[in-house]
């Protein structure tokens, strides 16, 4: 594949996850104005749910899967310099991935996949909807796959030296999705197909929830890992710094993956499926992948001071004023970490083993993760898409100040809609409805709330749609971009002589297998001893 | 390979901060039994009519032998049954629940009642609720497209005026 070529193939990424993410985002406004039941005319749970359905998928899978598959052969390419390897099978798994979604989007429009994001059982969906998810999965597949033999390749042809960090951290995604997506891939091959085929009648519940508690954890850090990598190799060199530690920075990645995958559990904490011991364990593991984050966060806080001092800031706080906050990459990194900061802290809540009782399954946790993933993570693809973007199409950014405003209102918004959606869970108003009256009088305290929603999400919309133009404006009309190279970070001491286990996977794929035999085989195997059981499939 | 002074420091303040929030949740848990609804008991969703606990003359709030309350309800879409329970305050009262049909989940908000309801299974939960008052008990489980109707109501009166559970029930059985 050519590089003109290869820069194409990237943007065919770039723009399915974006179309996804835009039509999403009209169906976010959709769903606070409809809920809050302010327009009696527009309430409707039939559209709700299916809207609610598809703005999960297309947002949680879509942009997600597509973005990370484009940035990832970037990343490849450009810092191993390195053609694509195999570029018939990549293009055969992005049509693998694209023919699903669209095969799951049409059930899901029409209303026949109401069945929401996680798709829990019994309720059933339309097979095609199961289908088509498994196709974007399995076309996900094709592109770890094509990450991992680039590395094996590029590291065959250069014995003993360090892999970029940007694509250690890369392959360290496409190894952390091929052990993520094995629980939901198990759970769809095993029961939901079969059981949606109608092969089988019933279908375990409590097996089903498992696999996909074991899938459901560790596919926030597959949306994350993106974001991450910027943080690291991007922003430093926006800010004009370094990277502050390139051997922590591999610590992190290495832990997010080993100790990202065996504590699913936390989903589960008030499941009936599983015993308490199991859950603590989970629990445990669940803080301990929080420590990545703090490595994390110290050195992207470090590396823009080390940048704002050289830029001339002075004192405690004088550096913060002398970054270059017009500058995209830098900005979002700064409000990316602030909401990271306050989603972190609810993040420490919902993992608390007793605590998350008080929130499970209540409007906090849409809220949680709103201001985490459509913030944190969004705002961060938003930076990367405008670094990448003219190094991509060739031409300059459509406008300097755009960008700088699309990511402001972006991150105004995420904070008008998700702080009122966590008051709301805390006033113990369920996730997931469509109307939010009760007739009780807990439920009237809600009203305000609702309505400051329906700011938030107006103010998102208008920015997602900035942001579409920006790039659509710039890939048409922009001036020619002279400077296609990409620039990665270099760290502040460059490293001289890496320990084998923090330049490959080998010793981390065991250690994985290791804990996920230990945090599975009993919850999961425990279903094949029990004598349970298993409901036929319900309509909703 | 190289870790500066400062940076060594952080990690040693993270695994501070983190060893004591897991510290203090295995304490609780191993002292207090601070534990999630977690009891792994199985029951055909597909009979509970004909069953000994979840008959429908069954349902509702029952003083144990030993003096403590058991509230026994069937989640069912859309609501839970009976839909009117009523409790005293400050008594520990464990609730066991079942559903006929597809996932659910109750939550009394403001407390940490709170329990998913999967078919095929037993979900129980022992708490005590400290403040008298009216509370819905919603489903925050996706159930359907009516799970936004799902709730029953739960009256906490205080322990003084808890006429037993004779009284209750009178209020209660009938779904
Ligand atoms: C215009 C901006 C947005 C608005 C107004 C919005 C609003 C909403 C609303 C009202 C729900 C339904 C929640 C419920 O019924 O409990 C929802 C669900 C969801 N949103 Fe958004 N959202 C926006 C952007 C995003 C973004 C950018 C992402 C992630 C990248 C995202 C991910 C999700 C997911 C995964 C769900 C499904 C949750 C579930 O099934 O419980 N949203 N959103
Ligand atoms: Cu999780
Ligand atoms: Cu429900």
């Amino acid at each position: 594949m050519s590089d003109q070529e290869a820069r194409r193939f990237v943007i065919d990424h770039f723009w399915v996850a974006f179309a996804a993410f835009a039509l999403a985002c009209v169906l976010g406004v959709y769903q606070v104005l409809e809920r809050s039941g302010i327009i009696p005319a527009i309430q409707s749970p039939a559209v709700y749910f299916a809207s609610v359905s598809t703005h999960g998928v297309l947002m949680a899978y879509v942009l997600t899967t597509f973005f990370i598959m484009g940035f990832g052969y970037y990343v490849a390419t450009t810092s191993l310099k390195m053609p694509i390897w195999n570029k018939p099978l990549a293009k055969t798994g992005y049509w693998i991935a694209l023919g699903g979604t669209v095969m799951a989007a049409i059930p899901l429009l029409l209303g026949k996949a109401s069945v929401l994001y996680t798709f829990y059982p019994p309720v059933q969906a339309n097979v095609l909807f199961y289908l088509g998810a498994t196709l974007l999965v399995v076309g996900s597949w094709f592109w770890a796959g094509i990450m991992l033999v680039m590395l094996h390749q590029w590291k065959v042809a250069h014995p003993g030296e360090t892999v970029p960090l940007p694509m250690y951290a890369n392959a360290a995604n496409a190894i952390l999705w091929l052990w993520t997506s094995v629980g939901v891939a198990l759970e769809m091959l095993f029961q939901l197909l079969p059981w949606a085929l109608g092969l089988m009648d019933t279908i375990d519940v409590g097996l089903a929830r498992t696999l996909f508690a074991w899938t459901l954890h560790p596919i926030v850090y597959f949306w994350l890992i993106p974001a991450y990598i910027a943080f690291y190799v991007f922003v430093p060199a926006a800010a004009g710094g370094k990277l502050f530690s390139d051997e922590l920075a591999r610590v992190s990645f290495i832990m997010i993956m080993v100790f990202g995958l065996p504590i699913g559990f936390h989903h589960l904490y008030v499941d009936p499926e599983q015993a308490a011991g199991w859950k603590l364990a989970h629990g445990i593991g669940t803080f301990a992948v929080a420590i990545p984050t703090l490595l994390t966060g110290f050195t992207v806080i470090a590396s823009l001071e080390v940048a704002g001092r050289k830029r001339g800031g002075h004192g405690l706080f004088g550096w913060i004023g002398a970054l270059p906050w017009r500058n995209p990459m830098v900005l979002a990194a700064i409000l990316s970490l602030l909401m990271l900061m306050l989603g972190g802290f609810g993040g420490m809540i919902n993992a608390s083993y007793a605590m998350n009782t008080m929130v499970h399954n209540t409007a906090w946790v849409p809220g949680h993760f709103h201001l985490i993933f459509a913030g944190t993570v969004i705002t961060m693809y938003f930076a990367i898409a405008y670094y990448l973007w003219p190094k991509l199409t060739g031409k300059q950014l459509c406008s300097a100040s755009l960008p700088t405003l699309q990511l402001w209102s972006w991150f105004i918004g995420m904070a008008i809609l998700t702080t009122p959606w966590h008051v709301l869970g805390l006033l113990g108003q369920p996730r997931r409805i469509s109307d939010v009256t009760y007739n009780t009088l807990l439920t009237l305290a809600w009203d305000p709330y609702e309505l400051a929603m329906i700011l938030g999400g107006c103010v998102l919309l208008a920015s997602a749609l900035l942001f579409v133009y920006i790039l659509f404006q710039t890939q048409t009309k922009g001036a020619e971009e002279p400077d296609r190279a990409v620039a990665y970070a270099e760290p502040l001491h460059p490293v001289v002589k890496l320990p084998a286990m923090l330049n490959g996977f080998g010793l981390w794929n065991r250690v994985i297998l290791v804990l996920m035999i230990v945090s599975f085989a009993v919850p999961i195997g425990q279903f094949f001893f029990m004598d349970s059981f298993s409901p036929s499939a319900w309509g909703y | 390979m190289h870790i500066n002074p400062l940076e060594r420091k952080w990690v040693y303040v993270s695994l501070g901060m983190v060893g004591l929030f897991v510290a203090s949740i295995v304490l609780t848990a191993i002292t207090e039994g601070v534990h999630p609804p977690s009891n792994v008991e199985t029951v055909d969703s597909a009979s509970l009519h004909l069953g000994d606990e979840f008959a429908e003359d069954k349902l509702g709030v029952r003083q144990q032998p030993d003096g403590s309350l058991r509230v026994t309800l069937v989640a069912a879409r859309y609501g839970f049954y009976p839909n009117h329970i009523e409790i005293p305050a400050d008594t520990p009262v464990t609730f066991r629940m079942a559903s006929v049909d597809v996932l659910h989940a109750a939550h009394i908000p403001m407390t940490n009642m709170s329990t998913m309801v999967v078919p095929g299974y037993v979900s129980q939960i022992t708490t005590t609720f400290p403040k008298p008052g009216d509370y819905p008990m919603l489903c925050n489980e996706y159930c359907g497209l009516g799970h936004d109707h799902m709730w029953s109501k739960v009256t906490v009166v205080a322990k003084e005026e808890w006429h037993g559970v004779a009284a209750a029930e009178q209020q209660g059985s009938k779904p």
